[in-house]
This record gives C-alpha cells, sequence and structure tokens, in this order.
C-alpha cells in the first residue's frame, strides 16, 4: 500500500509542479497571476479536444501526446496573453484579472463538462496514451512501481521544471526576468526590453500550466470529466509557489510533499469522508507555515519579487 | 568638436513644462555642470538622452548625427550612460550580476561569417602557385573547398555554443569587471549583494556598469548628494581620470563649490527654460547664483506687517533621523511667532519634509524640543470638541471654573443641566499653556486640543484619501467625534459646502472623488479642511507646488488670511520670489542645519540663493561679501527670536505663580 500510495502521490504531483512552474515564471516577471487555476481548466479543455481529435484521427502515442500538450499549451497560453494583455498593456489590477480569469475558466470548463456528457462523449480512449508508462513495461519492483511506471508527462513536469529551474538561476535571460520582478525600472535602464520579458513569461507560463489542467484530466483521472477538482488544484499550484520560495527545483519536491498530503486522506482506512475532506486542507495549512517561517527569518533571498503586483510604465513620475 | 548636442528640447507633463526649448553641448573630453534649483528640469532633460523619457519636441545630435533615442538600449548604442540619482539597481543581486544586467551578446551572423570563409576559400586559390598541373590543381581546391564547407556547417553549431556560453552565467566574468574598476581605481567586491553595500559603492557599482557598457559620455544625477567629503574626492579623482581618457561627462548638481572645483563649463537651467553656459573659470560663484535664481521678480502679493507676535511654537536642537538613519534634521533651534508668516527655504531634501513632519509627530525625533506655546485665555467648553463625558470627567480633574473663578462641579447633575451650562457658556477653562510636543503622536497632539495643522507636499497620499468624495475626506479629522456606529455626514457634508463655495472649487459635486478634480482643486480642498479648525499652528509644504498662477494666489491669500488671525504660518516655499515676498522671515535650511533666519524684507534673493548651497561658516571660508553682510541680517534676528523665549520663560514662572 505504501508503494501504491508514493506512486500515485509522484502522479498527482505533476499537476502540481505544471501550475507551479508556470506561475513562478510569472510571478518571477512581476505578475501575480492568480488566473492559475481558469488558466488551468482552460488547458484541460484544449488537451482533451487535441488528444480526442489525435485518437480519432489514428494517430500515434507519442503524436496524441504531442498534440494534446499543444493544444493545452495553446488554450493556456491565450489566457496569459489575455492576462498579459490586461495587466501589462491596460495595467489593470493583477488579482481583480487573474481572479476573473479563474471564475472565467471554471465557468467554461463546467459548461463543457456539461456539454461533452449530454453528448457522450468520453476520453478514456484517448487518455490510454497518457496512462500508458513512459519506459514501457517494466519490473514489479517497488523502484519500477513508484519511479518508472508512470506515463510521459510525468517526466515532462520534471524536465520542464528542472530547465527552469537551470534558466532562472544560471543563465541571463534568467538574470534579467529575475531583474524584471525584483525592479522594472532598474532592469529598464539596464536596456532590457520589460515588456517584451513580461509578455512571454505571462504566456509560457500560463502555457505550462495549461498543460498540467490537460494531465490532471488525460492521467490522473483517464478521461472522466469532473468539475471543481482542477480549480482547487489551480489554488494548490498557487500555494506550491510560495511552498517552493519562487524556485522551479524546490518545486519538485514540494509538488511531491503537496501530492502525498493530498492523495494520502484516501489511503487512510477508518476515518470517515468528512475526516478526509478535512485533511485535504494540510498543504494549505503547510503553505501558512511556511509564509511565517520565511517572514521570521527575514532573508532577502526567500522573499517575493519585490515589484510583485506593481505595474510598470517608464515615464511615470 | 561636439560630443552631444540638443537643441531645441521641450517636455511637458500635462500641463508643466519640464523643458521649454533647451539648447545645450557637450564637446568630447570635457566635464559640464548641469546647475539649477529644484524643478528646473535638470533631470528631466538628463532623462531624455537616457531614454526614460520621449521629449516632445527638440533634436538630438550624437557626434553630428542626428539620433533618436526612444529608450536605454537606444542610448546605450549611443554610448549615453546615466547613474540616476535614485539608483536604478536590484538589491537582490551580487554587484558583478548588475553590472552584466541587461549586456547585449556581441554580434555573430552566420551569413557574414559565410561570406568571409568564401572570400578566405577564394584568396587562397588564388595563391595557389602556377606550377601544380591540371590534377593536382583540382585535388588542392576541392581540399580548400572542403575545408570552407566543413567550416560553414559547423557555424550554427558555433553560434549555438556562443550563445550558451554567453548566456552562462560564469565566474569569469568578473574578471572583465574588475579590469575596468582597476583601470579608475574602484574599489568593490563585486560578489557582495547590493542590499549589502554602502551608498557610496552603490554608486561605484552604477558607475562601472555604465563604464562596462562602453558609454563614452556619462551623466552623473546629483552624485555627491548622498556621498561625504572624502568619498566625494575619491569620485572627483575618477571623474579626471575619465575626462583624461577623452569621456565626456554631465554631472548635475546644486553645490556651487563642486561645480567651481570639477566643472569645465557650466549650464544653468531656471523653471525649465536654458539660461546660459559659460566657462569656470571665467566665472564666479556670484554669478553662478544669478544665474540660477534669476532676476527679482515682483509678485505683487500682499503683506502685512505682523500685528503683536508672540512666540507660537519654539523648536530647541531637534534632531529628527530619516527612514536611512541618517541625520535629516539636525540641531535645529527657532520660534515661530503667531501672526506672522515664517517661509523655510533649501534646495528639496535638505529637510524640509523631516522638519515638519517632526513637529507634527510623524517623524522620528530623537533630540530636543517642540515646545507649543498658546496665550493664556478663558474660553467656554462646547460640545464640539467634548462629548458629556469628556466634559464630566474633565470637570472632575478640575480643569473647568466658572466664569466668576469658583471649579465646576459636575457630580450629580443630570445630562440635561450640563448641557444647559455648557450651551449658556457657563463653563469655561484654560487652554493648555505649554505643552512639550516632543514624541508626542498626531494623534495625542490632536487630543490635547492643540490645534496644529498640516498640509504636507504629497496631498494626495498624506493629505487626502483620493479615492474619497470631498465629505469623506472632510470626515478624515473628525470621525473619531462620532458617538454612533454609523456615519454622520451632516456636519462634513456642510464643511465641504462651505469649502466648496468660499474657496471657489471646481468640482461637479461634493461626492466627487478628490482625486479626479485638478490640482489646484485638490490643494484648495485640503487647505481648506486644514484651516477650517481654526488652527493655531499652519505648516504648509510646498501648497502651491503644480498649481496654476490664479489657484497660487488664493493660496498665498488664504495663508495671509491665517496670519492675520494670529496663526503662526509655516511655509514650505521652493521658489524664492514667493518666499520673498509672502514670508516675515525666512528659514534657510543646508544639510539638515539652519543656515539662517533672515528678514525676509532685507535680504535679497542671491543671498537666500547662496545660503540654501553653503552654511554660513563654509561661506565665511570663502570670504565672499555679500554673504557676510546676510550674516549680519541673520545675527540680530536670532537674538530677537531669543526674546520672546525669554519672554515665554517669564510667562511660565508666572502661571508657576
Amino acid at each position: 500500500m505504501f508503494v501504491a500510495l508514493i506512486t500515485q502521490a509522484i502522479r498527482f504531483s505533476a499537476v502540481f509542479l505544471y501550475g507551479s512552474t508556470g506561475e513562478t515564471i510569472i510571478e518571477k516577471s512581476g505578475h501575480l497571476n492568480l488566473g492559475i487555476p481558469g488558466i488551468m481548466c482552460f488547458g484541460a479543455v484544449g488537451g482533451c479536444l487535441g488528444a480526442n481529435m489525435a485518437y480519432n484521427a489514428g494517430m500515434s502515442n507519442f503524436m496524441t501526446i504531442l498534440i494534446a500538450i499543444i493544444f493545452a499549451m495553446l488554450f493556456g497560453g491565450a489566457m496569459g496573453l489575455l492576462y498579459g494583455w490586461f495587466t501589462i498593456t491596460l495595467r489593470c489590477n493583477q488579482n481583480v484579472t487573474g481572479l476573473t480569469i479563474t471564475t472565467f475558466g471554471a465557468g467554461v470548463f463546467g459548461f463543457w463538462v456539461t456539454l461533452m456528457g449530454e453528448q457522450g462523449v468520453r476520453f478514456y480512449r484517448a487518455s490510454r496514451a497518457f496512462t500508458a508508462p513512459m519506459f514501457g513495461e517494466v519490473g514489479s519492483d517497488w523502484f519500477s512501481t513508484m519511479f518508472l511506471s508512470h506515463g510521459t508527462l510525468v517526466y515532462v513536469a520534471i524536465i520542464i521544471a528542472v530547465i527552469a529551474a537551470i534558466v532562472l538561476k544560471k543563465t541571463r535571460t534568467g538574470l534579467s526576468l529575475t531583474a524584471v520582478g525584483e525592479n522594472p525600472a532598474a532592469a529598464d535602464a539596464a536596456g532590457i526590453k520589460v515588456i517584451k520579458y513580461k509578455y512571454v513569461s505571462c504566456v509560457l507560463g500560463a502555457a505550462i500550466s495549461g498543460i498540467g489542467g490537460a494531465f490532471y484530466l488525460l492521467d490522473c483521472t483517464r478521461g472522466s470529466l469532473e468539475p471543481g477538482v482542477i480549480e482547487g488544484m489551480g489554488w494548490l499550484a498557487v500555494a506550491l509557489v510560495i511552498f517552493s520560495l519562487w524556485r522551479p527545483g524546490i518545486g519538485i519536491f514540494g509538488s511531491f510533499i503537496f501530492g502525498l498530503l493530498y492523495i494520502a486522506p484516501n489511503y487512510i482506512n477508518g476515518v470517515d469522508f468528512a475526516t478526509k475532506e478535512i485533511l485535504k486542507i494540510i498543504p494549505y495549512a503547510v503553505t501558512v507555515v511556511v509564509l511565517i517561517v520565511i517572514s521570521l527569518f527575514n532573508k532577502r533571498e526567500t522573499q517575493p519579487p519585490a515589484a510583485l503586483g506593481l505595474s510598470y510604465f517608464r515615464e511615470d513620475r | 568638436m561636439k560630443a552631444i548636442e540638443l537643441v531645441g528640447i521641450t517636455k511637458t507633463f500635462g500641463s508643466i513644462h519640464a523643458n521649454q526649448d533647451v539648447n545645450l553641448d557637450v564637446e568630447k573630453g570635457e566635464i559640464l555642470s548641469l546647475l539649477g534649483e529644484n524643478g528646473s528640469g535638470k533631470t528631466t532633460l538628463m532623462n531624455m538622452l537616457a531614454g526614460i523619457y520621449f521629449p516632445d519636441a527638440g533634436h538630438i545630435f550624437v557626434d553630428g548625427q542626428e539620433v533618436v533615442i526612444k529608450s536605454p538600449i537606444d542610448a546605450f548604442k549611443y554610448k549615453i550612460g546615466m547613474v540616476h540619482q535614485h539608483f536604478k539597481l536590484v538589491d537582490l543581486f551580487t554587484a558583478a550580476d548588475n553590472i552584466i544586467l541587461g549586456e547585449k551578446m556581441p554580434p555573430f551572423s552566420i551569413k557574414e561569417q559565410t561570406q568571409e570563409y568564401k572570400i578566405q576559400a577564394a584568396n587562397e586559390i588564388s595563391a595557389l602557385s602556377a606550377e601544380l598541373d591540371e590534377k593536382e590543381r583540382k585535388k588542392a581546391i576541392g581540399k580548400i573547398n572542403n575545408k570552407r564547407n566543413l567550416k560553414t556547417c559547423a557555424l550554427p553549431f558555433i553560434k549555438f555554443g556562443k550563445i550558451v556560453a554567453f548566456n552562462h552565467l560564469s565566474r569569469n566574468r568578473a574578471k572583465k569587471i574588475q579590469a575596468i574598476a582597476d583601470q579608475y581605481g574602484f574599489e568593490i567586491d563585486l560578489k557582495k549583494k547590493v542590499y549589502e553595500l554602502s551608498v557610496s559603492e552603490k554608486q561605484t557599482v552604477e558607475i562601472i556598469k555604465v563604464l562596462y557598457r562602453g558609454a563614452d559620455y556619462l551623466i552623473l544625477d546629483e552624485p555627491t548628494a548622498v556621498l561625504t567629503p572624502q568619498e566625494i574626492q575619491k569620485l572627483f579623482a575618477v571623474m579626471r581620470k575619465m575626462r583624461e581618457n577623452g569621456k565626456s561627462i554631465i554631472i548635475i548638481t546644486h553645490k556651487l563649490n563642486e561645480v567651481m572645483e570639477i566643472s569645465d563649463r557650466v549650464a544653468v537651467l531656471r523653471k525649465g527654460k536654458f539660461i546660459g553656459v559659460v566657462n569656470t573659470k571665467d566665472t564666479s560663484e556670484k554669478e553662478l547664483t544669478e544665474m540660477m535664481v534669476g532676476a527679482k521678480v515682483d509678485l505683487d502679493i500682499h503683506r502685512d506687517l505682523p500685528v503683536n507676535p508672540q512666540p507660537r511654537l519654539v523648536v530647541n536642537n531637534l534632531t529628527v533621523l530619516n527612514k536611512e538613519g541618517h541625520k535629516a534634521i539636525d540641531d535645529v533651534s527657532f520660534v515661530v511667532n503667531g501672526g506672522e508668516i515664517l517661509g523655510i527655504a533649501g534646495i528639496s531634501g535638505n529637510g524640509q519634509k523631516e522638519l515638519l513632519e517632526g513637529i507634527a509627530g510623524l517623524q522620528h525625533v530623537v533630540g530636543g524640543d517642540v515646545i507649543f506655546y498658546n496665550p493664556k485665555e478663558n474660553k467656554p467648553v462646547t460640545f464640539f470638541h467634548n462629548d458629556l463625558r469628556q466634559i464630566k470627567q474633565k470637570a472632575a480633574n478640575g480643569m473647568f471654573h466658572y466664569p466668576d473663578g469658583s471649579p465646576v462641579d459636575l457630580k450629580g447633575k443630570s445630562a440635561k443641566e450640563i448641557t444647559k451650562l455648557v450651551n449658556d457658556e457657563q463653563i469655561l477653562y484654560y487652554e493648555n499653556e505649554v505643552i512639550d510636543l516632543n514624541k508626542k503622536t498626531p494623534r495625542e497632539i490632536q487630543e490635547l486640543g492643540i490645534k496644529l495643522s498640516f498640509v504636507p507636499e504629497d496631498r494626495l497620499n498624506m493629505g487626502l484619501v483620493g479615492n474619497m468624495s470631498i465629505v469623506d475626506n472632510m470626515m478624515l479629522r473628525s470621525y473619531r467625534k462620532g458617538k454612533s456606529i454609523f456615519v454622520n455626514r451632516k456636519r462634513p457634508k456642510a464643511l465641504a459646502d462651505k469649502i466648496i463655495e468660499d474657496l471657489g472649487v471646481v468640482t461637479p459635486s461634493d461626492m466627487t472623488p478628490v482625486r479626479r478634480l485638478s490640482g489646484g482643486n485638490v490643494q484648495k480642498v485640503l487647505v481648506g479642511r486644514e484651516i477650517s479648525s481654526s488652527p493655531k499652528v499652519l505648516m504648509s509644504a510646498y501648497p502651491v507646488r503644480g498649481l496654476d498662477v490664479n489657484s497660487s494666489y488664493l493660496i498665498y491669500n488664504l495663508l495671509n488670511e491665517q496670519k492675520a488671525r494670529n496663526t503662526a504660518v509655516v511655509f514650505v516655499g521652493e521658489d524664492l520670489d514667493v518666499l520673498l515676498a509672502l514670508s516675515d522671515r525666512i528659514l534657510v535650511l543646508c544639510g539638515g542645519k539652519v543656515s539662517a533666519i533672515v528678514d525676509a524684507r532685507k535680504v535679497t534673493k542671491e543671498q537666500i540663493g547662496l545660503l540654501m548651497t553653503k552654511l554660513p561658516d563654509e561661506i565665511e571660508r570663502y570670504d565672499y561679501e555679500s554673504a557676510k553682510e546676510s550674516l549680519e541680517t541673520h545675527e540680530p534676528e536670532q537674538t530677537a527670536s531669543e526674546e520672546p523665549a525669554l519672554d515665554l520663560a517669564e510667562k511660565e514662572d508666572k502661571t508657576n505663580d
């Protein structure tokens, strides 16, 4: 049972990892995107449509996954572009814009689920491309089951997070992006195209988050549609960004802990349904504790980007 | 040769002309000082060179070529680098990271490289010795071509490699930066995070950054404002070294002695307009001051002689720390009399803000006293300032008395009886006589019944709430008086309507958010509210900043009205003409110290201009004649202001008796 728990935890952690990596990239540019839950819902819609299309066209597993990812990224990225246009060009309030996108995305997702249910569309078949283990049939020992038996997108999530961590920490692109989020005026004076960086990070981050939604529907639930869950997981992804101290590398481990806490109640015997639901708040509680701890230490490196939530306009006086 | 030439540059922000038709040029290898009072548009002008602002009109020439500078990237392209007054550094990064931030990769074009290989190969072929026979020749050409093709094929990989290598933040990059630092003799630990650096080290990082990016034309915006004298000398040494290396430097500064010391030429701006440029060796500080402040303009502001000036606010040895923990106000003493306007002059940032906020209890006061003095007076108790409970409590403390002098005892009296007594003005009280305001919060000051009004510099952030209506803004000062849990807007609304009518505030209604009003009307609302409580002391910081002429005169009249009401008015201004025409006495601040307190009716604009830039003992060192004159006017003033202080002590004795 322990092996099954860890296996499931790793699987679910990928959802959080996609969401938090995307959100970290956005927040590094100084934009607090609370629309991640909505964007993940959009990504889920796009991913399912793409996967279904590719499956119906009789494409291979690899192509199905690729097309699903592209669709999820397009749908998520489109919402990211909308968010960017509102907050970067029009300089709207970021929190309001983000929450609007969340409400909008969740609503559209609920509508779409109902529509699909009425039409009797199922994604179970298409989802087999996703649940198929990436490394083929592996042994049934604990190591292989825990780490090697997952679908492709679990590993893709980790690869994306690692790349994001390296880019942010080790390259000039990451340095410039961090500068934009810390002090846009300084970045601008240093010749960095602030608006471009903000747009790219908003769209790219949203696109990566979008994959998370698609992954949840097509892998975790094997194509069965349930409204409401993705939104909740999206909020956890936003919390995970804080938990991981804006570092995708830590996010990999953080997402595992969140996945474990999220899935563990289902594996505890002898407690009723209500208690299990209460146990699911643990990730949020942990995030609050982390926030308190980083405030106590008050180290500059663990603080959120300094210009988070602030609009930038060069000729401001 | 002209390095940079600005022709007819104009920039407006809304209705304010920051720069108007400015012409300026810098030669190669010279240091040009840009001199001007605050708000004369120096920084705006330089920001247009650095690509932060875009000019509304005018032309910029670099090396004789007309250029368009739309962004800081363009400025770097034309080798212009600016060290901003408020450093543009990312605190979280190391010094080295800040320096390389935004650096562009050296250009590497596959197309050009291919072309180059082609030419190279053709040269090699033509260089083949003619002695070779056909077969050998073909073989050799094939060899050369093969080599060329192979090299061309490798180009994308080389480019990719270069991009990766450039983008990778390796530790070796510090070497190039260190070389620049060594060349100019900067001492800096590049691995330190910026938030760990001192102010002068931060400035060093900014300068190295500009040099690293290959700037030949440097703009330094008030670089000496934050430095100690030793650090200033170090900076000047570096600047001289840069000049030797053929770089052109524009330095923005207020300090005349530095201008004389470092620059080759001086350009003067006044109120956004270009006044002129002079060679430093042909000019004197006096001439520069005259150029900076301009000829005296007669403003025709009405000014009465103070009637019966009595000390109202006595400030002794006040020391206030600013946010960074430096002394913003250092050992300042002065007296404000009732019925006079005390003008405060000084280049902005020399402690005006901290002085007023220190008195109002908003800043961290570390030493000295602020004593509020009020003439003894019997006044009837009203329900305006006290509710029933407070009246009972104060009566029990023996604070009230009847008109015949016997103490008031309200024990056992019903609310109705007390109300009647109050309404008939039968209960009187002595106003507080001498109160030390030091280390009291604004609320405590208010609760003590001291009518201290403060019109802060930042109207919409400190004075009013932009999103609230005029009526609600009136309530900001009185909301604690209410007893009900619901808000009663009756009295604030009456007050708001009165202010709108009396001061001619142009507004759609009294429920319009203040934010939507124009600057002048916002100021009228704020000043109107502050004087509505009939203050004993009215402090106003830059009350006419950004206002048109009519609104300004209305504010001057309001201040004069308060003066006639025997209020002590403190007026911090930036326009010397206004200060000279409106104030009775002028206190000149320089570097947080009192440079002098002078009689506004006698002093000249140049004397004030000089006092603003230097403390009197420094002036003496420069042996400047007119400065001595102003010192002479200063001394009798000081004794004059001490007299009332003695007077005050006497009165204190009397009350003790």
